[in-house]
């Protein structure tokens, strides 16, 4: 099938097979800050934005983001550097394979709750997965960045 | 300088977080054949008949290999120093199917779709048998599993494959019988833990091609590079001079990538057909055929006075191998010696252990690797004692603990150097506010809430077996790279080893690019595991510091035309005290690339005959709900001895990962088969790790003794963190309950059933 879409603004027009997940279709397009974590929508590893809201690029078919704008870590380079700072600083990052589906999800929750608490960032972001942290530096890493975040404002 | 013993940001941080490429399924050439495993559905079963006809007529499909295209070589894909304890019982591709989803058959197609159609058109006849399931029947059990004639131990391991038997041994210090026969109280238990996966994010991958020479080279997402190449080189019956490794970026480790799981598969395909190829292990396949923690049943006896003296400890172990002897012989050892080894005063101590075979999946190497079921089975019995003296766990301990200065009998007879043990129990006591809550208080809403206890051991690399070596250039721009063969698997260690080099050359850490892990360009280094990268690989990074400095004098003291006796090196230049005249060491690393003979380059190996062990203490609070048995751990307190903490962030976020692995593994962590051997937990819906919801507060505090032997008094800290959650989960259970939980996980539904039985319901 022939699908437009606008990935990280710049428009790509081409075709795919039916059953294609966003996310294999994304990473042949070069977008290989996504990554695979499961088969079963439950790791968060592949989190893009589809329209502006957060998503499972596993669990969307790439005919399914005709005519939509997908953003990917790739295209935001710059928040995805001032939060990375954060949890760099805290040691948060460790392997890094969860951290740009986590990083997407934080900069989207970001946008969406104003001054989020504890419970609610635990929510927010109980389907991002990490195995090497235990959380709880990137919980440090997630309010040190929304509390420089409310100060640049 | 000082920047061990600081807060460094990873060199690697910023490009991890802004999502660059670097992890090998980022690497792949778009040529390359895409590699599938055609999988037995059967826990024991024969090979037939296979028919890829069909299979091989799928438009992309290149090859399809069955058990008759392999070399007929045996070996282990345990990542272990040659020769290998683990028994050489496997091939790529072999007859016999001993567990469900052992490999059949290999398919290599153009696309990923043509593979997983050919996968279906495979036609293979089984003739299926019975499985053996049980670890506690497999010992002298009529079903073998592993009855071919070349399976053979390289080392003296006790292994026996007519028993299915893959390693017994025993030890023994004084004469346990006759000091528990003095005991007041002798207390023997039974506690059972099970097969756990690692579950680190990035699944099993591996990319191979042929180079420009025609050399096959890996890419792979391991911990053990130097042995995955002679892995290969036994499987494959090439030279191990025809073989590159390459390690990128990892995703998480923890023991899973210290075996070849897939490496075989894709470089099997490439020498055939000499294209570039990749595998990339599903979840599911991670779950169900990776290398996992190795299930044990461990009876105690304890031994004790009146006062709480603990005199004597007899543990014996069995161990359930799984399908394959992959890191069987080696777990079981620490099972008994980093759990004995936690009590300074035993009289007498044993231990006596089996690892069996069983038609499930083949076990492997898991953060603890084995301590962690050793400690839990000691730990918990010496709580049991505790309450039948009705003495505070803290209190037995306290009366216990190894302390420095002591010789180990049960750690290879090896000295206590450094141990702080003692203050990471009255700290640990101190943040919990434990003498205020323990045992437990009864909330308003009728819950629970209870504190327990534990301790940790582990070791800092293997004793006179691992080895690191790490080579330091000085570059012309005055620069350093640090070149290293340990693998840094998120952990920090390319960071940690930079802090080191920086401290040690008085330079700045941006003046110091480390590279690993290339086999062909990388000094040997056994590789990242068995808690040794701090402490072995870190010394022999202050070795090579040490003779790249006097190289530094020596050609900064020619350029000035004086002895290097007269001259002195600050990390920025070379200068003479007597008349102030220097050279820069920007200068010295120029003068060293222009007509100059002598390179400024240092290389130094490092092994140490000891093994120091890092301590810790874990204090749980948990909060029980009687009416469902639901057990919420609200607070962990982990105060952990490792020496030296070379960077305080990432040793924090070491213990703080490691005490979320041992929650999930005390509560529901559980690879379950059903009765046809069939795994259960194919998929993180049914093998559930810990989420942020899961988790309270973990805290973590750092009490750190000098171990002499260790790079700037360091010792290790990835696995000791994860051995207290299980035993101090269920000492808290107990405080809550009064009832003793021997068996991993602890579920809910047990805790609720068992209240209602002692309540009489």
């Amino acid at each position: 099938m022939n699908i437009t879409v606008t990935i990280n603004g710049t428009r790509h027009t081409g075709e795919v097979l039916p059953d294609l997940p966003l996310l294999d279709f994304l990473r042949g397009q070069g977008c290989l800050s996504v990554k695979r974590g499961c088969e079963t929508s439950n790791c968060g590893l592949c989190t893009v934005w589809l329209d502006g809201a957060p998503v499972l690029s596993c669990g969307v078919l790439a005919v399914q983001a005709d005519g939509r704008a997908i953003t990917t870590l790739e295209g935001l380079q710059e928040e995805a550097a001032q939060f990375g700072a954060f949890l760099a600083d805290e040691g948060g990052e460790q392997c890094g394979f969860c951290a740009p589906g986590l990083i997407m999800t934080v900069l989207a929750m970001a946008r969406e709750l104003d001054d989020p608490g504890e419970d609610e960032i635990r929510a927010y972001l109980a389907g991002n997965l990490c195995r090497c942290s235990g959380y709880q530096s990137q919980l440090r890493a997630i309010q040190k960045y929304l509390a420089w975040r409310k100060e640049e404002r | 300088m000082g920047y061990v013993n600081s807060r460094i940001r990873k060199k690697d941080a910023m490009g991890l977080v802004t999502g660059k490429p670097v992890y090998t399924s980022d690497l792949i050439s778009k040529n390359a054949l895409v590699v599938k495993l055609l999988r037995s559905p059967h826990a024991h079963a024969l090979v037939e008949r296979i028919d890829t006809k069909a299979a091989l007529l799928i438009p992309g499909v290149v090859a399809v290999y069955t058990w008759e295209d392999v070399p007929r070589s045996r070996f282990t894909t345990a990542g272990q120093t040659y020769p290998e304890p683990s028994p050489y019982d496997r091939l790529i591709l072999d007859r016999r199917l001993r567990c469900a989803g052992d490999p059949v058959a290999i398919v290599a197609a153009e696309s990923q779709e043509a593979a997983l159609k050919a996968l279906r058109l495979i036609k293979v006849d089984y003739q299926v048998l019975e499985p053996l399931l049980d670890f506690t029947q497999a010992l002298d059990n009529p079903i073998l599993v592993h009855p071919e004639e070349d399976f053979r131990p390289l080392c003296p391991v006790g292994a026996d494959n007519r028993r299915n038997l893959c390693s017994a041994s025993s030890f023994e210090t004084g004469d346990v019988e006759e000091v528990f026969a003095k005991c007041d109280l002798v207390l023997e238990r039974t506690y059972r833990t099970k097969a756990n996966n690692q579950a680190m994010m990035e699944t099993f991958r591996t990319y191979s091609y042929l180079d420009e020479y025609g050399r096959l080279t890996v890419v792979s997402s391991t911990q053990v590079p130097f042995h995955v190449r002679r892995i290969l080189s036994n499987a494959l019956e090439i030279p191990k001079a025809q073989i590159r490794v390459i390690k990128p970026r990892i995703g998480g480790g923890f023991g899973a990538k210290q075996s070849v799981v897939s490496e075989q598969f894709s470089a099997f395909v490439t020498l055939k057909t000499g294209r570039p190829a990749c595998i990339i292990y599903t979840r599911e396949e991670s779950m169900t055929n990776g290398s996992p923690r190795h299930q044990m049943e461990l009876r105690a006896r304890i031994g004790a006075d009146r006062e709480g003296l603990i005199r004597a400890i007899d543990l014996y172990a069995l161990s359930n191998a799984g399908a394959y002897g992959d890191h069987g012989p080696t777990t079981i050892g620490l099972a008994g010696h980093k759990s004995l080894s936690l009590y300074g005063g035993l009289e007498a101590a044993r231990f006596t252990c089996d690892v069996v075979y069983t038609n499930t999946m083949g076990a492997g190497a898991y953060r603890g690797y084995g301590a962690t079921q050793g400690i839990f089975a000691v730990e918990s019995a010496v709580n049991e004692v505790a309450a039948a003296l009705n003495l505070d766990p803290c209190t037995i301990r306290e009366k216990n603990m190894v302390a420095q200065g002591q010789t180990m009998p049960t750690y290879y007879n090896e000295p206590c150097n450094s141990c702080a043990l003692d203050r990471c129990m009255a700290r640990a006591k101190e943040l919990m506010d434990w003498e205020r809550k323990y045992p437990a208080r009864k909330l308003d809403n009728g819950h629970i809430r209870a504190v327990g206890v534990a301790m940790s051991m582990q070791g800092s690399g293997i004793s006179g077996v691992d080895i690191a070596s790490v080579e330091i250039r000085l570059g012309d721009g005055g620069f350093y790279t640090l070149l290293v063969g340990c693998t840094d698997m998120g952990t920090g260690c390319d960071t940690i080893l930079a802090q080191m080099a920086a401290d040690c050359l008085d330079c700045s850490i941006d003046q110091i690019a480390v590279r690993g892990v290339d086999t062909d360009q990388s000094p040997y280094d056994t590789g990242s595991y068995a808690s040794s990268t701090t402490y072995v690989t870190g010394m022999a990074v202050v070795k090579t510091c040490q003779e790249l400095r006097e190289k530094i004098l020596a050609a900064g003291a020619r350029l000035l035309g004086v002895s290097p006796e007269r001259a002195e090196f600050d990390g920025g230049r070379v200068f003479l005290p007597a008349d102030g005249r220097e050279v820069s060491l920007t200068a010295i690393g120029e003068a060293g690339v222009m007509g100059d003979s002598r390179a400024l380059s240092a290389t130094q190996a490092h092994s140490s005959p000891i093994s120091p062990p890092p301590f810790m203490v874990g204090m749980a609070e948990i909060d029980l709900d009687p009416d469902t048995g639901e057990v919420d751990v609200v607070d962990y307190v982990a105060v952990v001895d490792c020496g030296t903490v070379v960077n305080p962030n990432l040793a924090t976020v070491q213990t703080e990962g490691g005490i979320a692995q041992g929650i999930g593994m005390a509560l529901y962590e559980d690879i379950q088969y059903s009765p046809q051997g069939q795994p259960r937990n194919n998929s993180f819906l049914q093998y559930k790790i810990p989420t942020r919801l899961d988790l309270g507060k973990i805290r973590v505090a750092f009490e750190s003794s000098y171990e002499p032997t260790g790079p700037f008094g360091a010792k290790s800290i990835g696995e000791l963190v994860i051995n207290t959650p299980a035993p101090a989960i269920a000492n808290a259970v107990a405080n809550a309950t009064g009832l003793f939980f021997r068996e991993l996980p602890i579920k809910a539904e047990d805790i609720a059933l068992g209240l209602a039985r002692r309540d009489g319901g």
